[in-house]
């Protein structure tokens, strides 16, 4: 894809997102929509992946560590091909299997069920540990919150996946400086990120995280270091992509209600439309099958 | 003769003698694998093993990303850090995608003695038991342990096992068709008036027990319950039924674990009366393994004085 179209995916993502957590009147959308361009980059132009064979034992694997952002994982698997974009309408719900947290049995395309902050990256390691005790070539990718890396548990990964040199492993930390209870420097202090990483052995690529340009540059240098991980430390806006929502840890996992639902979801058909003409394409095209799928009205609960 | 071993020692000798057979398996420790005898795997089959570091939880997750690749991971600890430290991890990371990891805890149990409470495990069974989905075993003897360890080894699904520290006589070698199954209980001495049902290393005390009783003029029946999930209930039933009256055993608390599950049972299908022999919901202390198993009456005489409460309460 090209930039303009991974731009334009990524704000349709976004739209699908902000309507599955309307619709489940629950769910996150903040640190979803502040990770869904470094995702999309991920899935349609990074990771070796056929969504017609989605437990290929050679396809690259991504564990959302960070399990609740599946605002931004579901749409962009859907996006991708995965699965049809109505089955997004189950989110949530107890008559579907798209559950709150990714869910690896039920939701086609997820590698590995996550929710339990700081153990999805322990699992990307045995991933990545599997593919180097099989000599295979596939690569791992795991993706963190700036608030998840308080637990414990992901230094103890961090450690082990230098001790076992893995370079097949690529973790991104999508550092947006917010979590629940507020800041992320007041609830619990974790910079300097870059150091921290470094000196548990790490290949450290600090980087924009909604700049295409340099977040491809950052895969390929991930990619390319023999040795060691590498993390990519993904500046972020949380919430990005809906005016309300950016920068307030108020919408870390909090549902809008009808007015703000109608007003995000206006903001972001402007977006793609805009994205549509600039990538080439029609507006109305490029919007249908996602209308097609979005909320008539609340009432539809 | 009867052959003396500890568990854990059968359980290593099994996995090193198997590791070629099962080119799938993989072996984790969290820096005990000496004291695990994952050790054993590691010396004929080093490409296979991890060292993970002391890091519980990151073990359980990396071993999930195994099992997610096709690999059969086993991973090792001291009972208290392999069932306790990781737990969450054991439950969220491995049982609920149903992943193939099997979780092996050692010095289960008062039998890791002097290192006192924070070392002896008396909740692995209850903990590991309220996951959905997860097998709890808990051999108690050299033979039943490389029985247990081949099962294992076939057995596809998340599962816990116990192994024991102390070297102990064999009891189930005497035994002529002695079998084991996961998910089946044993009968090892048959007897009328009570059955006591037990597991891991009191499985030996109840033998004791039962001999003296018999001699008494008490005749009970004697169930190895090597596997305390999923209970091997028409074993237990068939058991109050024909014998009414039941003393469980087992070196743990009696909250959640063995005596829970047959209490469980029986309420349903057949209620008989059940006293739990086990550590009376307290931890342990320290002290030479031997002495604090007889202080906290984990011994064929503590067995002995159950049966009599339960007869008692029979009448």
């Amino acid at each position: 894809m090209t930039h303009q179209e991974l731009a334009l995916t990524a704000a349709k993502a976004r739209l699908l997102g902000l309507d599955m957590v309307y619709r489940a009147a629950s769910g996150h959308p903040g640190g979803s929509f502040s990770s869904m361009d470094l995702l999309t980059l991920l899935y349609q132009n990074v990771m070796r992946v056929d969504p017609a064979k989605p437990r290929d034992p050679d396809r690259d694997r991504f564990v959302l560590s960070k399990g609740h952002c599946t605002p931004a994982l579901y749409p962009t698997l859907a996006l991708r091909g995965y699965f049809p974009l109505k089955e997004l309408q189950m989110f949530r719900s107890i008559h579907g299997n798209m559950s709150g947290h990714a869910e690896m049995n039920n939701v086609r395309g997820v590698d590995m069920s996550t929710g339990s902050l700081g153990q999805g990256i322990s699992a990307a390691v045995g991933m990545a540990l599997a593919g180097k005790l099989d000599q295979k070539s596939y690569r791992v990718y795991t993706l963190l919150g700036d608030g998840e890396i308080e637990e414990g548990q992901v230094w103890e990964a961090a450690m082990s996946a230098a001790k076992f040199h893995l370079d097949n492993l690529c973790a991104i930390v999508d550092v947006n400086g917010l979590q629940i209870d507020g800041r992320t420097a007041d609830v619990m202090p974790s910079e300097p990120l870059d150091q921290k990483w470094s000196a548990f052995g790490w290949n450290v690529i600090p980087c924009d995280g909604h700049d295409f340009n340099a977040l491809e540059a950052a895969y390929a240098q991930a990619a390319s270091v023999p040795g060691k991980p590498s993390v990519i430390l993904a500046r972020t806006v949380k919430g990005k992509g809906v005016s309300y929502m950016e920068n307030n840890a108020g919408w870390h996992g909090k549902a809008p209600n009808a007015q703000q639902y109608h007003q995000g979801r206006e903001e972001l058909i402007a977006q793609i439309t805009q994205l549509a003409q600039s990538a080439g394409r029609i507006p109305g095209e490029e919007l249908t099958p996602i209308l097609e799928v979005l909320c008539e009205d609340k009432e539809e609960n | 003769m009867s052959e003396t071993i500890a568990t854990r020692a059968a359980y290593g000798e099994t996995m090193a003698a198997l590791a070629k057979d099962y080119p799938d398996v993989v072996v984790l420790d969290a820096d005990l694998s000496g004291s695990t005898m994952s050790k054993k795997f590691a010396d004929v089959c080093p490409e296979r093993f991890f060292n993970i570091g002391i890091a519980e939880a990151n073990m359980a997750g990396i071993a999930a990303g195994l099992a997610t690749c096709g690999k059969k991971p086993f991973i090792h600890s001291f009972a208290m850090f392999a069932t306790g430290r990781a737990w969450e991890q054991v439950r969220n990371s491995i049982a609920y995608p149903g992943l193939n990891v099997k979780v092996i805890g050692s010095h289960g149990g008062l039998s890791v003695g002097e290192d006192g409470a924070t070392h002896q495990c008396l909740e692995d069974y209850a903990i590991m038991r309220a996951i959905p989905g997860m097998l709890v075993v808990s051999p108690c003897d050299g033979p039943a342990m490389r029985l247990a360890t081949k099962a294992l080894l076939d057995y596809e699904g998340p599962a816990y096992m116990r192994l024991g520290r102390l070297a102990v006589e064999s009891v189930t070698d005497e035994i002529p068709g002695y079998t084991f199954q996961l998910g089946k209980g044993f009968q090892l001495r048959d007897g009328s008036d009570v059955t006591v049902i037990a597991t891991g290393m009191m499985v030996q005390e109840a033998v004791k027990a039962s001999d003296a009783l018999n001699a008494q003029g008490v005749s009970v029946r004697v169930i190895d319950m090597a596997t305390i999930k999923p209970l091997d209930e028409e074993i237990v039933l068939k058991a109050a039924r024909e014998t009414g009256a039941i003393v469980t055993s087992e070196e743990a608390t009696v909250l959640g674990g063995l005596g829970s599950a047959v209490c469980e049972c029986v309420a349903a299908g057949c209620p008989v009366p059940v006293v739990r022999h086990g550590v009376q919901d307290e931890f342990g202390r320290s002290g030479a393994a031997k002495q604090v198993l007889a202080a906290y009456g984990l011994t064929a005489d503590g067995i002995i004085e159950s049966v009599k409460k339960v007869l008692a309460l029979k009448k």
